[in-house]
C-alpha cells in the first residue's frame, strides 16, 4: 500500500515481460532438473499464488493486515478430511452425535451469556454471564470428553478419528473456503474497526491456536499421526492405474517415454489444469469485482477512510466483507493443498512459509494487482525453493577462503537458513524501493 | 493439614511459575509498549529480537564457560548478559538506520511499519539461526534449586513438596531491577522525561526542542535491553528455542493490549495477567482438589485447557479485551 500513486506509469509491457521471465525460468528448470519437479514447483507455486490472491484481496484492496494466513489455511485443509475421506465405520454411533451435542451445548452457552449480557445489569448480569459460562462449559466437557475417548479408542493405528463423509473430493473446496470464512467472521468481526495493528495480533494468534487444534484433536484429523490417502479430486487419475492401463502404457512408449515418468507427468499436469481453472475462476471474479463500483469504493476506503466514511461508507462493515472473502480464498487454497498433497500433516504448517512468505508474495508482485499476486505467487516460491538449493553451493564458496575448522564446519551447516535472510532482504527492498511491486496497480 | 497442603500445591505448581513467567512476559511486553508509544506501531520482530539476544548471551557464555569463568552458585548468562545488552542494541541502532528510518521521515501509516517489522522479523529470524542454530539449548549452569523438595520436607514436615529453582529467584529479582531503573529512568532523568513527552504529544515535543533522533535511539537501545533480559531469562528458567521464542509473540502482544498499549505500568499488569491465566488454567487441579475435597478422588486430571492450547487462553484474554475494554486495563493510547 504506497500512498503515492500515480496511474499509468508502468508500460503495458511490464506484465507480459515479467510472466514471460517466470515461464523462461521454469523451462530452464525442466531441462536441468526435469520436469517432475518444474512441475512440482508450478503446483505450489499456483497454490501460493491462489493464497496470495486472498492477502492481496485484503492487504492489496482494503490495506487489512492478515498475519495468520497459516490458521486459515489450515482449517480449509480440514475439509478434504472431513468431507471425502470415507467414514470410520462405528465412530460416528460412538461419538459423533455427542460431539456435535458438546458443541451444540458450547454455542447455546454462548449465545445465552450474550443475551443476558445484553438484558441484564449491574451485578446480576456478571453474575450470571459467568455462571452461564462455567455450567456451559463444564456440561461441554461432560458430553465431549466421553465422546472423544469413545471415538479415538475405535481402531487407533489406522484411524481413532471421525472419518470424513466420503463425498467428492471437489466438494470439499468450497467447503474449506466456507470454514475459513468463518473463522475469519469471528476474528474480524472483534478486531475490526479498532487500530489496525489489531487486526493483524488477533489473526496471529487464530492461526496458532486453530494449527494447536489440528495438531491435537485426534478424533478429529488424527492429530500429529497424520490422514494419509485422501483421495484425489475428478479428473485427477492415479500412478498406479496409469501404469497398469495397457492404453496409458502403449501411448507412453509411443512418445519415447518410460511409463513411470509419463504417469507422474500426467497426474501433475492434470492438477496444473484443475489449479489453473480455478486461477482464471478467481481472477475473473475478481477483477469484475474490483471495476464494479463496490471495488471503486474499497480502493476509495483504503486510501482514504475518513473521507469514505464521510461520503457515508461504513468502513467496518466493508472491511469485515473483505477480511472474510479474502480468508475464504486462503482457505479454498488450503484445501486445494491438502487434496495435492493427498496427506494432512498439522506438523508442517509452518507460520513464516504459510504467512509470511504469501505476504511477501503479495508485495513483491505488487499490492492490489492480482495479475501481480499471481506472479509473486509463483515467482516466490521459485526463490524459495531455488533459495534451498542454491544457500548450500553459495555458502561453501563463501566459506572457501576460511581454514577448515568449527567456523568453517558452522557456516555450512547454517546454509539452509539463506532463505530466511534472502525472503526478508528482498521484502524490505520491495518496500523501500519500489513499494508498488512488480506489476503495479493501474 | 489438608488446606495447607492444597495452598503448597498451589504455591509450587502455580503461583511460582506463573510469577517467573509473567515477569518474562512483562519485560517483553515493556519493549513492545515502548516501541508502540515512540514509534507507533506494533513490533513484530520482537519474538526474534529477544531470539538473536539471547543468542548472543548464550555464545558469550560458552565463552566464558571455555576460559573457565564462572560466577559461582550464579549461572554464567547473567555475567554475558551485558554483551547481549551491547550486540543488540547495536542491532537494533543499525536495524533503525537502514529500515526504520526512511519511513518515519515518509511518515508512513503505521500498518506500512507493521509490514516492514515483518521484513526486520525474517533477517533477525535468519541472523539467530546463522548464530546459533535452531535446536533446543540449555544454557543454565548455575546452582539448580535454592529450595529443593527434600530441604522443605524437612524443613516443614508436609507431605506435599514444594521447590524454588534458582532460575525463578534470578527471573524475578533481575526483573524487579530492571523495571526499577526503566521506571527511574523514565521518571526522572530528562532523557526519560522527553520519551514520555514525545510519546504523548509528538508536535508539541518537537516545537519545544526535543530532538526526535535522540529519543528513537535511545528508545531502541533500552528496547534491546528489555528485549535481551527476557530473552535470557525465558531461555535460563526453560531453554532456548528460535521458533518458541516467535511464538511468544502473542503472549506479550496480548499482555501490551490487556495493559493498555503504550502504558509501562499496563504492560507489568499485563504480563502477569496472562501468565496467571495461562498457567491457572492449564494446571491439572487434580491434587489441589483431592486436598480441599475429603474422601473424593477426581477421575480426570482436572484440567480446564490441555497445555497445547496455552496460547488460546492470551488470544481468549485478548478478545475480551478488545471486545469490552479496546483501550486496556490501565488506560493505554486512544485506540
Amino acid at each position: 500500500m504506497s500512498t503515492a500513486r500515480q496511474p499509468g506509469e508502468a508500460s503495458r509491457l511490464r506484465a507480459p515481460l515479467f510472466f514471460a521471465i517466470m515461464t523462461a525460468l521454469i523451462v530452464i528448470e525442466g531441462l536441468t532438473s526435469g520436469w517432475n519437479s518444474a512441475l512440482g514447483i508450478v503446483n505450489m507455486g499456483l497454490l501460493s499464488a491462489i493464497m496470495a490472491l486472498g492477502v492481496n484481496m485484503q492487504w492489496g484492496y482494503a490495506g487489512l493486515f492478515n498475519a495468520g494466513a497459516m490458521g486459515f489455511l489450515a482449517l480449509g485443509g480440514i475439509a478434504p478430511v472431513l468431507i471425502s475421506m470415507p467414514p470410520t465405520p462405528g465412530a460416528f454411533a460412538a461419538g459423533g452425535f455427542a460431539i456435535m451435542a458438546a458443541f451444540a451445548v458450547a454455542i447455546i452457552a454462548v449465545l445465552a451469556a450474550i443475551w443476558l449480557y445484553r438484558n441484564l445489569a449491574g451485578r446480576a448480569r456478571a453474575l450470571a454471564v459467568a455462571g452461564v459460562l462455567i455450567a456451559g462449559f463444564f456440561l461441554y466437557r461432560a458430553i465431549f470428553d466421553p465422546a472423544v475417548s469413545a471415538i479415538e479408542a475405535i481402531n487407533p493405528s489406522a484411524a481413532g478419528n471421525l472419518g470424513g463423509l466420503g463425498l467428492p473430493t471437489l466438494v470439499s473446496w468450497p467447503v474449506g473456503a466456507l470454514l475459513a470464512a468463518g473463522a475469519a467472521w469471528l476474528v474480524g468481526k472483534t478486531a475490526l474497526g479498532l487500530r489496525s495493528d489489531y487486526l493483524a495480533i488477533a489473526t496471529l494468534g487464530i492461526a496458532e491456536i486453530l494449527v494447536a487444534v489440528l495438531k491435537n484433536e485426534q478424533w478429529l484429523d488424527r492429530g500429529v499421526l497424520n490422514v494419509n490417502g485422501i483421495p484425489r479430486p475428478w479428473p485427477v487419475p492415479y500412478e498406479i492405474d496409469l501404469q497398469n492401463s495397457a492404453e496409458f502404457v502403449a501411448k507412453a512408449q509411443a512418445w519415447g517415454i518410460d511409463p513411470q515418468t509419463a504417469s507422474t507427468l500426467t497426474v501433475k499436469f492434470a492438477f496444473l489444469a484443475l489449479f489453473v481453472v480455478v486461477i482464471l475462476a478467481l481472477i475473473w471474479l475478481t477483477e469484475m469485482a474490483l471495476k464494479s463500483p463496490w471495488g471503486r469504493m474499497m480502493r476509495a476506503i483504503r486510501d482514504n477512510e475518513i473521507s469514505a466514511a464521510a461520503m457515508g461508507k461504513n468502513v467496518t462493515r466493508r472491511h469485515l466483507q473483505i477480511f472474510v472473502l479474502g480468508s475464504a480464498v486462503i482457505g479454498l487454497a488450503g484445501a486445494m493443498m491438502i487434496s495435492l498433497d493427498g496427506q494432512m500433516t498439522p506438523t508442517s504448517y509452518n507460520p513464516l512459509r504459510y504467512t509470511f512468505l504469501i505476504l511477501v508474495m503479495v508485495i513483491v508482485g505488487g499490492s492490489g494487482n492480482n495479475w501481480g499476486s499471481i506472479l509473486g505467487g509463483v515467482l516466490i516460491w521459485y526463490v524459495w525453493v531455488k533459495a534451498g538449493d542454491w544457500g548450500p553451493d553459495i555458502m561453501s564458496v563463501l566459506a572457501s577462503p576460511i581454514p577448515d575448522g568449527a567456523f568453517h564446519d558452522h557456516m555450512i551447516r547454517s546454509a539452509p537458513h539463506m532463505r530466511m535472510l534472502v525472503m526478508g532482504v528482498i521484502l524490505l527492498a520491495v518496500l523501500r524501493f519500489s513499494p508498488r511491486g512488480l506489476l503495479p496497480e493501474k | 493439614m489438608e488446606l495447607v497442603n492444597a495452598l503448597v500445591a498451589i504455591t509450587n505448581y502455580v503461583i511460582i511459575p506463573a510469577t517467573a513467567y509473567g515477569a518474562q512476559l512483562a519485560l517483553g511486553a515493556l519493549g513492545v509498549t515502548l516501541i508502540y508509544s515512540i514509534l507507533r506501531f506494533s513490533n513484530f520482530a520482537h519474538g526474534d529480537t529477544m531470539a538473536f539476544g539471547t543468542g548472543v548471551v548464550i555464545l558469550v557464555t560458552w565463552g566464558f564457560q571455555s576460559l573457565g569463568i564462572s560466577f559461582g552458585p550464579l549461572p554464567t548468562a547473567l555475567l554475558a548478559l551485558p554483551f547481549g545488552i551491547l550486540a543488540t542494541a547495536a542491532l537494533m541502532l543499525g536495524t533503525d538506520k537502514v529500515v526504520y528510518q526512511y519511513y518515519r521521515k515518509v511518515r508512513a501509516a503505521p500498518v506500512v511499519m507493521v509490514m516492514v517489522s515483518v521484513g526486520v522479523m525474517f533477517v533477525m529470524n535468519a541472523l539467530t539461526r546463522f548464530l546459533i542454530g535452531v535446536d533446543q539449548i540449555n544454557f543454565d549452569d548455575g546452582a539448580r534449586f535454592v529450595i529443593n523438595a527434600r530441604q522443605w520436607r524437612e524443613m516443614t514436615g508436609l507431605a506435599e513438596p514444594l521447590t524454588l529453582r534458582s532460575t525463578q529467584v534470578i527471573t524475578v529479582v533481575t526483573a524487579i531491577i530492571t523495571v526499577a531503573i526503566l521506571f527511574w529512568f523514565l521518571n526522572r532523568t530528562r532523557t526519560g522525561k522527553s520519551m514520555r513527552a514525545f510519546s504523548d504529544n509528538e508536535d508539541l515535543a518537537l516545537l519545544s526542542g526535543i530532538d526526535p533522533n535522540k529519543v528513537v535511539a535511545v528508545t531502541w537501545i533500552i528496547t534491546g535491553a528489555l528485549a535481551t533480559i527476557a530473552g535470557t531469562l525465558y531461555g535460563l528458567d526453560k531453554s532456548f528455542k528460535a521458533f518458541t521464542y516467535f511464538q511468544l509473540l502473542l503472549p506479550i502482544f496480548a499482555s501490551a493490549i490487556v495493559g493498555g498499549i503504550g502504558n509501562p505500568v499496563g504492560a507489568i499488569a499485563g504480563g502477569f495477567v496472562i501468565s496467571f491465566s495461562e498457567v491457572g488454567l492449564t494446571y491439572a487441579w487434580k491434587k489441589v482438589a483431592t486436598y480441599l475435597i475429603p474422601n473424593w478422588e477426581p477421575d480426570g486430571l482436572v484440567q480446564l485447557l490441555s497445555t497445547d492450547y496455552k496460547y488460546a487462553v492470551s488470544f481468549t484474554i485478548l478478545i475480551l479485551v478488545l471486545i469490552f475494554k479496546p483501550t486496556g486495563l490501565f488506560k493505554g493510547k486512544i485506540v
